[in-house]
């Protein structure tokens, strides 16, 4: 089983506090890999800009570092820093990490004339270019994303260990919003793209479960014929993609999320100021339904984080914080090591209805019931 | 040169031996009832006296000689169009099991059945007896550890599919803000009352069928539709609010359809959808056909027709140039006849031409669905040739359409259903599943409606299959009112309760362990496995073994 972890505060935190707090969720879980997703970043060797693309990835080979350098060179990119891990490679399992890639690059000047959805789509293509690139190349580049102010990292070993190994304690990243999962996808063949979170266009999720629906909705994703929507070494994967469907693609709030991936049964339809809106989202969508048991936590890039839960509800996740950080787990101990010093009687356990909505104001947590008006007005 | 007549030696003569079904009576049990014989729907029995010789043996050759008993006895008719149907309605009214048909796979029957150079025609379907693929597909994803299985008794399950054009997400947002037309759309049971025709079959069994399904819906929650087939409706359940179950179907002899569009104006709802019927798994390339014998006076009725003719629909519908015309314009017609407010979907014969068809329906705005019906349908009446070796097995045919719905990224927005043999050997929810994860949005049965509602005694070894004649011992699809009274509709409306709900929990009992509940598994082909490579290739499903 998954152990997931993530915290989000006004002021920036090191990953490694939050890699501490799984070590208190170790109990039952495997311990196979690492996967992190910081989000709001600050370095303490660089002055970031936020509007800045940051690349994330791993080069396996010398060669494949070059090859990314020419990627980016050609599309215009310009080098504005480059993190260099305190690495200690002894810790790594794996053999074949030539260089973890964090880098920040300056954007394409020719890209000054195009609208923000048009740089969306070309940072997406980028990336997806240097996936291809790797793959072209028996996997000797892993891009894992390519977007302001989003770094990632995924690892096999035991996740503390890999932050470690990366120096991730000595506190030179910070971020306010930091996703960690701590395991590779064990029930199949270990691959680092399988590993969650997921991340496309700024929309990052990481997921407790298995996805028994996984074939029908990923026949479905990829018949929309997006280039972003590729991949799926793991059936978590169209967790993401489909929350960037409903808040990219549909334009439609957050709280849609939920009414695609685990919509209302007929009655309840009956029963809701909006019924025949849902109803009609729920049989366009109907390929989206999701069949669980799965917790989905995810970031979106104004930094909002939301917890949903699948219908039947059989994967645990408690939130819990006060004003200013906010944390969410799998475990109730993995909230308690993040932030010890909350009233843990106003945790929150999400019901089948529930999303968990935290703005990026942290101030409050929104529990926002399916059963309520949709919080955007339809027009029609 | 003269023959010799003293035996009977004509071409086409036949003992009982040579016949399919054999008539077994055993004298000792027998009353002399004489009930088998009245009730025999072809009177092929007929009660005979004969004689017997009984020699006397004995020594004192005046005490030698014979002595004749005379016994009343069962004579079977060995005339092509009197022999034994198999069908076992003697052994039913017996009341001393004195009476049986037994199956003769020997016969030699089949090379005479061309009398007055007819060839044969008959009801069922395909006569291909044993498991056929659907029966051999197992459901194997099965959920054991990171996710734990369902628990059909108690979980809540979701199983309905939906019947109707269903626009692309995008569109459907940009529409509900216009306040622009959303195609109609149905949610049903999955599983379908296929077409069979209201001449087809009896009034009571029709009765009976809309009884049950009325029930399904309205008591047990379960949002079952049937299929009229081509001939119209009762013009009372046209004006009734059981309209809503139905789906009418309109076919190439447009039969019925007048009685259809003068109800219009009258109708309490609107009906569950239209199907245009361009063609039929069991007899591809033929239109309905429905047999003077069965043309009574209410089927002449509904159908503005004279009694006691032979009604052949032409195979395709003649007022159109092409198929693409044909379906864009009937789809347009009747959608526009019942307002936009009515699913309008084609139903076509299993065939490798399908995805064309399928393929106009994606850029059609109107087409609702498509029914695409296998070689293993089954028909009131056709040519012996058609069922048997015409047509296209439906999994590999919905397989590949699905497929290319999903290429494209159409599959929730075209809904495919599958028909032809679903349920041919009773497994009628694992094979209706299969298909579903095949990507069916949903089956139709007929056969084994009639077999599990009503009794139907036909099978796949030509027993009965007399469906053409209006002879139906059991009275489904005669309209000889001295034989479809032996139907009795509160009978079959409840058969047909009992059959969907059982039909819905066997549909947990699969879902559950494939940890599904929320949606039905369309296209959840990596649940499927099946011990055929060749089967599991073209398919592009799991090879387990």
């Amino acid at each position: 089983m998954c152990r997931l972890a993530m915290k989000t505060a006004i002021k920036p935190f090191s990953p490694y506090s939050v890699l501490t707090a799984m070590e208190a969720m170790q109990e039952g879980y495997d311990g196979s890999g690492l996967g992190l997703l910081l989000r709001g970043l600050e370095f303490t060797d660089y002055k970031y800009n936020s509007e800045d693309p940051v690349l994330s990835g791993i080069a396996h080979t010398e060669e494949a570092l070059g090859r990314l350098h020419a990627i980016m060179d050609e599309r215009g990119f310009v080098l504005k820093y480059d993190h260099e891990f305190d690495t200690d490679s002894s810790k790594i399992e794996a053999g074949d990490r030539y260089k973890y890639v964090l880098r920040v690059y300056k954007k394409p000047a020719a890209w000054k004339s195009i609208d923000k959805e048009q740089v969306e789509h070309e940072l997406m293509m980028t990336r997806l270019a240097l996936r291809r690139d790797g793959e072209e190349h028996n996997g000797d580049l892993t891009a894992f994303s390519l977007w302001p102010d989003v770094a990632m990292l995924k690892e096999v070993g035991w996740p503390l260990g890999v932050g470690q190994a990366l120096g991730l304690e000595s506190g030179r990243i910070k971020s306010r919003v930091c996703m960690a999962q701590g395991r590779q996808n064990t029930n199949w063949g270990i691959n680092l793209y399988a590993c969650h979170p997921f991340f496309i266009q700024g929309v990052g999720t990481m997921t407790n479960g298995e996805n028994t629906a996984f074939i029908p909705i990923k026949d479905w994703l990829e018949g929309k014929n997006y280039p972003g929507y590729v991949g799926y070494q793991s059936d978590s994967e169209v967790f993401t993609h489909i929350l960037h469907y409903v808040t990219k693609q549909l334009k439609l709030p957050l709280a849609a999320y939920k009414h695609v991936i685990t919509p209302l049964k007929n009655d309840e339809l009956d029963a809701h100021p909006q019924g025949e809106f849902l109803r009609g989202l729920r049989n366009v969508c109907r390929r989206l339904i999701i069949d669980g048991p799965n917790a989905i936590i995810g970031t979106l890039p104004d930094e909002t984080c939301m917890l949903v839960m699948d219908a039947k509800k059989l994967r645990p996740a408690t939130i819990g914080g006060k004003a200013g950080e906010w944390a969410i787990a799998s475990e109730m101990c993995g909230v308690d090591a993040m932030i010890p010093d909350r009233d843990c009687s106003k945790d929150f356990q999400p019901m089948r209805e529930h999303t968990i909505i935290i703005p990026p104001d942290r101030q409050e947590i929104e529990i926002w019931s399916q059963f309520d008006q949709f919080p955007q007005t339809q027009a029609a | 040169m003269v023959s010799i007549r003293s035996i009977s030696a004509d071409p086409g003569s036949l003992t009982p031996n040579d016949l399919p079904w054999i008539i077994e009576h055993r004298e000792d049990r027998c009353t002399l009832c004489g009930r088998c014989a009245a009730v025999c729907p072809v009177n092929t029995l007929k009660l005979a006296y004969m004689r017997k010789r009984m020699p006397k043996i004995a020594l004192n050759s005046s005490e030698r000689g014979s002595s004749f008993k005379t016994f009343v006895g069962i004579r079977q008719n060995t005339d092509v169009g009197r022999r034994c149907i198999g069908c076992g309605t003697c052994a039913m009214v017996c009341p001393n099991e004195a009476i049986h048909p037994v199956h003769n796979k020997t016969d030699r029957y089949r090379f005479q059945n061309t009398k007055n150079g007819e060839a044969p025609k008959r009801g069922g379907r395909r006569n291909e007896p044993g498991p056929n693929l659907l029966d051999r597909i197992s459901f194997n994803r099965i959920s054991m550890l990171t996710d734990p299985a369902l628990d059909a008794g108690r979980h809540e399950f979701y199983m309905n599919t939906l019947l109707g054009r269903v626009l692309p997400p995008e569109e459907f947002v940009r529409r509900q803000a216009a306040g622009e037309w959303i195609p109609p759309v149905r949610e049903i049971f999955p599983f379908i009352i296929g077409s069979m025709s209201f001449g087809a079959l009896s009034p009571n069994m029709w009765l009976g069928l809309l009884q049950g399904v009325a029930y399904c819906n309205e008591v047990l929650g379960i949002p079952v539709v049937m299929a009229t087939g081509e001939g119209g409706c009762p013009p009372w359940v046209l004006k009734s609010p059981f309209l809503k179950y139905i789906i009418l179907q309109i076919a190439s002899g447009y039969f019925g359809w007048d009685e259809i569009i003068r109800a219009i104006p009258e109708m309490q709802c609107d009906p569950a959808a239209i199907e245009i019927k361009y063609g039929q798994g069991a007899k591809p390339g033929d239109g309905g056909l429905l047999m003077w014998y069965k043309v009574s006076k209410l089927i002449a009725r509904l159908r503005g027709v004279p009694e006691g003719v032979d009604l052949p629909s032409p195979p395709v519908h003649q007022t159109l140039y092409s198929i693409e015309e044909s379906v864009m314009k009937m789809i347009q017609t009747m959608s526009m006849a019942f307002d936009f407010k009515v699913p309008v979907y084609p139903k076509i014969s299993g065939s490798n031409s399908a995805k064309s068809v399928l393929n106009n329906l994606v850029r059609n705005p109107y087409a609702s669905a498509l029914l695409i019906d296998g070689i293993d349908g089954g028909t009131g009446a056709a040519y012996n040739v058609s069922m048997d070796a015409t047509g296209h097995p439906i999994a590999s045919n919905l397989r590949e359409c699905y497929l290319d719905l999903c290429a494209q990224g159409k599959q929730n927005e075209i809904p495919i259903f599958a028909a032809g043999g679903v349920g041919k050997n009773g497994n009628i929810t694992q094979n209706g599943m299969a298909l579903i994860m095949l990507g069916a949005s949903g089956v139709h049965m007929g056969k084994f409606i009639m077999q599990s509602a009503a009794g139907c005694l036909g099978n796949e070894q030509n027993r009965c299959n007399v469906c053409n004649l209006g002879i139906c011992p059991k009275g489904i699809t005669s309209q000889n009112p001295k034989i479809y009274r032996r139907l009795d509709p509160d009978k079959v409306a409840e058969r047909v309760a009992e059959t969907f709900m059982a039909i819905q929990t066997e549909m947990k009992k699969i879902m559950a362990p494939l940890g599904r509940s929320q949606s039905l598994p369309i296209g959840m082909s990596d649940a499927l496995g099946i011990g055929d490579k060749d089967a599991a290739e073209r398919l592009n499903i799991r090879y387990v073994c």
